[in-house]
């Protein structure tokens, strides 16, 4: 049964069209990535489902909900965490914590979502003096602070050094683990392989897709690369007989191998047949980030 | 939750002691000044002393700091920060912290419109208002006149380094038609005519008649009133919450 639901979903900003058409449904307990290009329209999207932004066609139902028409409801229930949102400067953390706690009429405990982000050494330290890492940390507490059922999580992970961001990442797995649907917008393909059980790719304003990361990679189609090192002389024209394999390149004692899905066991097979003993093996395969490109042909 | 919000802003405000100094001590300096150099009824500020004469230009001094520029810098780094934007997802709305915005700067406008009335009477001997009513009602329209041009400001103004610059720019006129440089009663009539126009000339105007005995002149009044609800009405039309 799905906790969110949003078909067709239109928007404009005067001339430009920020969303033509979107739908997707996000089920109960999962955390689903929205990936897309700067301007696809992501941002667009999840404000549309928070209530934010009024979309100009389409329907979204969060928990039943019309976000357009039932915004009181729907602020209770949905925490969201804003691309660049700040808070006073001069405004501490617990008390930030204590203020956005007093807009809820269930909330969370404050003590518990401190242990949970660890900011109980920083309580007592004012916002503009917070780190990128603990700024992020905060933004994520008060998005839970409500107690939500649902949180929209927008570039969590932008600006954090790669410790924060794998830290902020176990965080989100917490999180979703109390029983939180957490919808993630973001441009790292690692974030979204990592975190997302399933993602929508949004490019233009479209839905190019919707699927877990693992199908959108393996749909992406661009097969393996194998590398290594060896020192014994390797038989090329063998190799590149071998069905899988589309191409054989060398360099020194480097070999750089392409084929199909099915290339490392058969190349596995050979070398172990011949004797060979290679060094450095690396296999490459399609990612998330070879499909992102194949389906909105940008890089991210 | 409204009360935390207030709690919260009244916190916030607390640590600009520089906005502070303006808008309290700062008054009390200057009516130290006056008090010091005023030498008893003086014929060319129409009978009044010198310190008595610039009671109420003080009043509107403090106004104009906490209203015009106070208030407007903070809303705007709020707009600009997101900080509203971020309030709008929560059940509370946004239009809740402007309200807690106006009620600590107005609690410390009149705290500090008290803290001048009280030393003047004490140190100087300047009579408390004799037409208290008329006072507390010229008082009352000023400060909605007021704070109505603060909020047109914060409406105005893209971010708060704008919002400072448009609150000072707004600021030396109306501060120089409330008679802090030239007094009122010195004025010429066709520059009395204009700050009789201006919120702080009619409000200024308003409550040194009502400190003399007399209930403030109907035109003051109605200048006020226009200004409070011309700006309010613009402000709400022209105000962005992102």
């Amino acid at each position: 049964m799905p906790i969110i639901e949003v078909e067709h979903l239109h928007k404009r900003y005067g001339e430009a069209v920020g969303i033509e058409d979107v739908s997707f449904a996000v089920d109960e307990g999962e955390i689903f990535g929205v990936l897309g290009p700067n301007g696809a329209g992501k941002t667009t999207t999840v404000e549309c489902i928070e209530g934010l932004r009024t979309a100009d066609g389409g329907t979204i139902r969060v928990l039943g909900l019309d976000p357009a028409r039932d915004g009181a409801q729907l602020r209770e229930v949905v925490g969201a965490q804003l691309q660049e949102s700040q808070l006073p400067e001069k405004l501490e953390v617990g008390e930030a914590l204590a203020l956005y706690r007093s807009f809820y009429r269930a909330p969370a405990e404050v003590a518990e979502l401190v242990d949970a982000l660890g900011l109980g050494p920083v309580l007592s330290r004012r916002f503009g003096k917070l780190s990128g890492g603990e700024k992020q940390r905060l933004s994520i507490a008060l998005a839970l602070i409500g107690n939500p059922r649902i949180a929209v999580l927008d570039e969590l992970t932008t600006g954090l050094d790669p410790a924060a961001r794998r830290d902020t990442w176990a965080l989100i797995e917490d999180v979703r683990a109390r029983g939180v649907t957490i919808i993630l917008v973001t441009h790292f393909m690692e974030e979204a392989e990592r975190l997302c059980d399933r993602v929508a790719v949004i490019d233009a304003g479209r839905i190019v897709a919707v699927d877990t990361p693992d199908a959108l990679a393996a749909g992406a189609q661009t097969g393996q690369r194998i590398r290594f090192r060896t020192r014994t002389a390797v038989d090329e024209r063998a190799l590149e007989a071998l069905p899988a394999v589309t191409s054989v390149a060398h360099n020194g004692e480097q070999m750089d191998i392409t084929g199909a899905d099915d290339a490392l066991a058969e190349v596995a097979a050979f070398l172990a047949r011949e004797g060979i003993v290679v060094e450095q093996l690396r296999v490459d395969q399609a990612s998330l980030e070879d499909a992102f490109v194949a389906l909105t042909g940008s890089a991210s | 939750m409204t009360r935390k919000l207030v709690g919260t802003e009244w916190r916030l405000l607390r640590r600009e002691p520089i906005a502070l100094f303006w808008a309290v001590a700062f008054p009390v300096i200057l009516l130290v000044v006056m008090g010091l150099a005023s030498s008893g009824p003086d014929k060319d500020l129409g009978g009044v002393s010198l310190v008595a004469t610039y009671v109420p230009i003080l009043l509107a001094f403090e106004l104009a700091i906490l209203a015009i520029n106070a208030l407007p810098t903070v809303v705007a780094s709020y707009r600009e920060k997101g900080i509203l934007r971020r309030l709008a997802t929560t059940p509370v709305a946004p239009s809740r912290v402007l309200i807690a915005q106006i009620a600590v700067h107005l609690a410390v406008v009149v705290a500090a419109a008290v803290l001048v009335l009280a030393i003047a009477r004490a140190a100087f001997g300047v009579a408390l208002p004799e037409q208290a009513f008329g006072f507390a009602v010229a008082y009352a329209l000023t400060a909605a006149a007021l704070f109505g041009v603060g909020l047109l400001v914060a409406a105005a103004a893209p971010t708060s380094r704008t919002a400072n610059a448009i609150g000072a720019i707004v600021f030396f006129p109306m501060m120089f038609f409330a008679g802090l440089w030239v007094p009122r009663a010195a004025m010429g009539a066709t520059l009395r005519d204009v700050s009789d126009a201006t919120p702080l000339g009619a409000g200024v105007g308003a409550l040194q008649r009502a400190m003399q005995g007399d209930f403030p002149r109907p035109m003051h009044l109605a200048a006020l009133a226009v200004w409070a609800l011309v700006a309010s009405v613009a402000a709400r039309t022209l105000f962005r919450w992102d």
